[in-house]
């Protein structure tokens, strides 16, 4: 199918399109230079045109999701929609734990079409891809959990690198993963014990190995394969006031690791939910945000990335693989606790979470988020994420939208609405910043597919992938930053004029229109092939004495990924 | 004494066993001539189950003439009634999928969709409990490896694997060598908690015997006695008060300790609530040193129902498509509530023998509404049945993803070929779905 999308307004930051009224063509799923006469014109004048968006961080697909629905019924309730007559697509359940055809539906309104799912442990794996063929018209990256491994901790321990190095390039083959994700390294692992680690530098107790050394190691392996994307990082003592040292840790414990020269992205570390990582104090009584000091080490720096985390003032689920974190935040709440401990791999946790526009904490939390926001001076470096649905659903993306735009929005909200410690123990009172539409297209398009490493999209440059969000929303007439039409942003986000993926329609004027498979996004490394299966002879005997299934039924057999997009990468060797 | 079978052409390692909930994955199947003639790692229920399963095996479809006799019939005349028959009713209940495929499930939850279905499963009647515990308190659980590896105290309530599930004990929590318990049995504490004295308990280190039915109060005293309280008469539940203290003193002082329960704690008379309580003693246990549980699903797949389900309705089990959207409400939407408010008409069992597992009185309701068993072999459901298809063996004749009981996801192999004229429980469901559309767009 041929297509002219015709008049838009043109937000294309990665091409420096900035607002520009033009056509686009789209030929075979690509965008194009020119089409045949048979080119189907759909007339866009005046609209809100941007690449399809892009999201560098959410939990949609396997175990915690699975746990979550399972455990909570009232979430799942909260989110009942009947299937509406002569619809495309079926009904949708769930809230903050939608199902999995529900998620597809809500990101495909949305205009999103590339959705990371940020948290994967390799034995659960096929669990995940199972899940992710349940959701449709999205493409499907996965991280993949390393940062308690014991194999890991193991070569970190010898500083044996090179085996390290293969292990990672294996590991993403069985686990049909994208990246490298690591979340409370060495915590989680001293969690098997009911314990943590405090900081970048407290060694787990057996295998003596620190959160700093397992993050240093596998940014060097990273770079080493050349993966698309850089090391994705929840660092040590997330949630806790006084955390914001350790990221300032984490930050500079990697800048003098070099990025591989034959990647596009610029970074050697994406840190994830900083809001999480900001808060500065002794305690829940004292604490104040530590997102100036972050932000202004962020804005010095150029091998780092991160992205938000937004709280959202929502009632939702937090899941992590961070779980003794998790088991925290039941003392504190006493709210009901899951925890998973997945042997070998990592230990993972949930519990619901009530974020009120009256507690001082939450409000605290929602104003460190758009600190980050406002203060950070290139857009670039940064990713608007709820940490969905840990600070938020990611339904809720609109709405961040609209409260960036318009800073007589979010100063009404900080003043008049949220508890006080939002503007009395955080710096947002000084910000008057607005964002355009052209920053709005960085931060949910152009930056999260650089940082990705997927440089086929996030732009309508001629060749990349036709994947295009259009909103009902005549942008020269339209003032974004007047407060009454934050609302306005809102629903006319929540759900696309036009949705196009691949070249395809997949919404159009607030009806999906069709659902296809989404693609199972993976890193397939190549040049290690035999260094492999050496490392796999070796290690097999220990690998079927302390895991519970065989080597042979542990990777993700090919049926689960159909269809997928691998990523081929070339390694020069060790 | 047995002899080693040595009359076989063919090997194939690490298969998965499709009996209970372990889904053990190292079966070595021994075949000659396209049949299973011996296994090898499995335990004897496993092993029975693969090799002898040829006897009662249905092998072609049926339906019950008017003189009330299955009469073998073709595919296409079984498959078309079952469509109508499914199609024209107002209440129908689809039940069962314990033993089959997840993919099977996928199926079965869409043709649930597209009648006007409750799809429901074993939980209804076993550890359904459970599940609604888990929804009121918490869900603190652990994968098998983290025990082989860490756990030094391993306690079994309500449960007796040395039977049921052979290999708990043997391959994933107690006799192994783990990472950090090199010695295997000898580094770890063993304790059961039962009123009877079950093989499991014979090899404990401990057993603690106490009265049916007074589960919660004994789990109640543990929680009263961690707390620092005092119990003010000496024996709780027919256990007494030292050894509760010694006991409580024993979990305090653990590394990592599990918990594993089984149906002596949900189906007792306080139900959930027994697991409710035993959720909050692991959540007091655990400001002291690291505790979890784990429920002893039964069969090897009914965790699978549950964790597919939620990927599709959101809801874990009795789920009801009535209104064209899901519903779930225990007492009203689950299968034995149903049958005993004399509800269904119409009733698909697939991969369960409801003759086995229902009680008498809704076993009434099922004799006089249509019946139709999807399933690999004769019992006593086919006896109440008006239509039977009969299916193939997951992890033997058709491949299919499987969740362990701690949720862990194992593709089972097909290796040898099934009966002729049996087909998969996907593709029979696969079949009547498109039947039902077809019969759907007629109107």
């Amino acid at each position: 199918m041929e297509y002219i999308l015709r008049n838009g307004v043109v937000y294309d930051p990665t091409n420096k399109v900035n607002g520009e009224c033009m056509d686009i063509l789209i030929k075979n799923g690509k965008i194009v230079e020119d089409v045949s006469s048979k080119a189907e014109v759909i007339d866009v004048k005046g609209k809100l045109v941007m690449p399809g968006g892009v999201d560098s961080h959410s939990h949609i697909a396997g175990p915690k999701l699975s746990v979550g629905r399972l455990y909570r019924p009232e979430d799942i309730r909260a989110g009942i929609k009947p299937k509406s007559e002569n619809a495309v697509e079926g009904f949708e359940a769930g809230f903050s734990l939608p199902t999995c055809p529900t998620t597809g539906y809500r990101y495909t309104r949305m205009g999103y079409t590339t959705v990371t799912e940020a948290a994967v442990p390799p034995l659960e794996a096929k669990h995940t891809h199972e899940e992710i063929n349940s959701i449709p018209n999205l493409d499907i990256p996965t991280l993949t959990l390393f940062g308690n491994n014991w194999f890991m901790l193991k070569y970190v321990k010898d500083n044996n690198l090179d085996d390290l190095t293969v292990f990672i390039s294996k590991w993403l083959k069985l686990a049909k993963g994208y990246g490298i994700k690591i979340v409370n390294p060495c915590g989680s692992e001293a969690w098997g014990w009911g314990k943590n680690v405090t900081g970048l530098d407290d060694p787990e107790e057996h295998w003596n190995v620190t959160g700093r050394e397992v993050i240093r190691s596998l940014c060097m392996v990273n770079e080493k394969l050349g993966l698309p994307h850089s090391i994705h990082v929840h660092t040590n003592d997330l949630g806790n006031p006084g955390n914001y040292e350790t990221t300032l840790e984490t930050y500079d414990c990697v800048k003098d690791i070099k990025k591989n020269k034959h990647v596009d992205r610029d970074q050697v570390i994406h840190m994830t939910h900083q809001q999480f990582h900001a808060y500065k104090g002794t305690s829940w009584r004292d604490v104040t945000s530590g997102a100036p000091e972050l932000i202004d080490y962020i804005n010095k720096s150029k091998h780092m990335t991160f992205d938000v985390g937004q709280l959202t003032f929502d009632e939702t689920t937090t899941m992590t693989a961070d779980a003794p974190n998790e088991f925290d935040l039941y003392k504190l709440t006493g709210l009901k606790w899951a925890n998973k401990d997945i042997e070998v791999e990592t230990a993972s946790g949930l519990i619901p979470e009530i974020y009120s526009k009256r507690a001082p904490v939450s409000a605290f939390q929602w104003a460190i988020g758009l600190e980050f926001f406002m203060g950070i001076d290139d857009p670039w470096k940064m990713v608007l994420t709820t940490d969905s649905p840990n600070a938020g659903p990611f339904i809720r993306y609109p709405k961040i939208i609209s409260w960036l735009m318009s800073n007589s929005k979010l100063m009404d909200m900080a003043t008049n609405e949220v508890h006080p410690w939002a503007l009395n123990r955080t710096s947002l009172g000084c910000y008057d910043k607005e964002y355009t539409w052209y920053d709005i297209a960085i931060i949910t398009r152009g930056a999260p597919a650089k940082i990705l490493g997927l440089t086929d999209r996030g732009h309508l440059g001629v060749g990349a992938k036709a994947d295009i969000s259009v909103y009902d929303i005549n942008v020269d007439e339209f003032d974004p930053t007047r407060k009454s039409n934050a609302k306005v942003v809102e629903d006319k986000l929540l759900s696309s004029k036009l949705t196009i993926k691949d070249g395809e329609i997949l919404h159009k004027d607030g009806s999906i229109t069709k659902l296809v498979n989404s693609s199972h996004v993976w890193s397939n490394v190549k040049g290690l092939e035999e260094k492999e299966d050496a490392l796999i002879k070796r290690i097999k005997p220990e690998f079927n004495k302390y895991y519970t299934i065989k080597y042979e039924n542990y990777g993700v057999p090919d049926h689960y990924i159909e269809p997928e997009t691998r990523i081929d990468v070339d390694c020069e060797g060790l | 004494m047995h002899e080693p079978i040595t009359d076989y052409d063919k090997v194939v390692r690490n298969c998965s066993c499709s009996y209970c909930g372990n889904n053990c994955d190292d079966i070595t199947y021994l075949i000659k001539d396209n049949n299973i003639v011996g296994v090898r790692h499995a335990c004897r229920l496993g092993a029975s189950k693969i090799i002898n399963d040829n006897d009662q095996r249905l092998l072609n479809p049926m339906v019950r003439n008017s003189e009330g006799i299955l009469e073998e019939t073709s595919w296409d005349y079984a498959l078309e009634l079952t469509a109508q028959l499914l199609h024209d009713s107002i209440r129908p209940v689809l039940y069962g999928w314990g033993e089959t495929s997840v993919e099977a499930i996928k199926k079965g939850c869409q043709i649930a969709q597209a009648t006007g279905s409750v799809i429901d499963n074993q939980s209804t009647i076993c550890h359904g409990a459970t599940i609604q515990a888990f929804q009121k308190v918490g869900h603190p659980v652990t994968t098998l490896g983290e025990v082989k590896n860490r756990a030094d105290v391993i306690i079994y309530i309500g449960t007796n694997p040395m039977d049921d599930h052979p290999r708990h004990l043997t391959r994933y929590t107690t006799f192994p060598e783990g990472f950090f318990r090199p010695n295997g049995r000898d580094d770890r504490t063993l304790i059961t908690i039962d009123p009877k004295y079950t093989n499991t308990a014979k090899v404990s280190d401990e057993w603690i015997q106490f009265n049916p039915n007074e589960d919660y109060s004994l789990i109640n005293a543990l929680r009263v006695i961690l707390s620092g309280g005092e119990l003010n008469t000496n024996e709780i539940a027919g256990v007494d008060k030292d050894t509760l203290y010694k006991l409580v003193e024993t979990m305090k002082n653990t590394e990592n300790g599990v918990i594993f329960f089984g149906l002596g704690l949900t189906q007792t008379l306080t139900k959930q609530r027994s697991v409710d309580i035993l959720i909050q003693l692991v959540e007091d246990l655990n400001r002291y040193s690291k505790w979890s549980m784990l429920p002893m699903r039964g069969f090897f797949n009914v965790n699978g129902f549950n964790i597919a389900m939620t990927s599709e309705t959101g809801y874990p089990y009795g789920v009801d498509f009535a209104r064209g959207y899901p519903r779930y409400m225990i007492g009203e939407t689950t299968t034995i509530d149903l049958l005993n408010r004399r509800e269904p008409d119409f009733f698909l069992a697939v991969a369960a023998d409801p003759g086995i597992q229902f009680p008498g009185y809704s076993l009434k309701h099922l004799a006089s509404i249509p019946t139709v068993q999807i399933d690999t072999h004769w019992g006593p459901y086919t006896e109440l049945s008006d239509i039977v298809l009969p299916s193939t063996r997951v992890g033997v004749e058709t491949a299919g993803t499987g969740y362990r009981m701690d949720s862990i996801p194992i593709y089972m192999k097909k290796v040898i070929d099934k009966p002729e004229n049996c087909h998969s429980d996907e593709w029979i469901l696969t079949q009547l779905y498109n039947r039902i559309i077809n019969l759907k767009e007629a109107g």
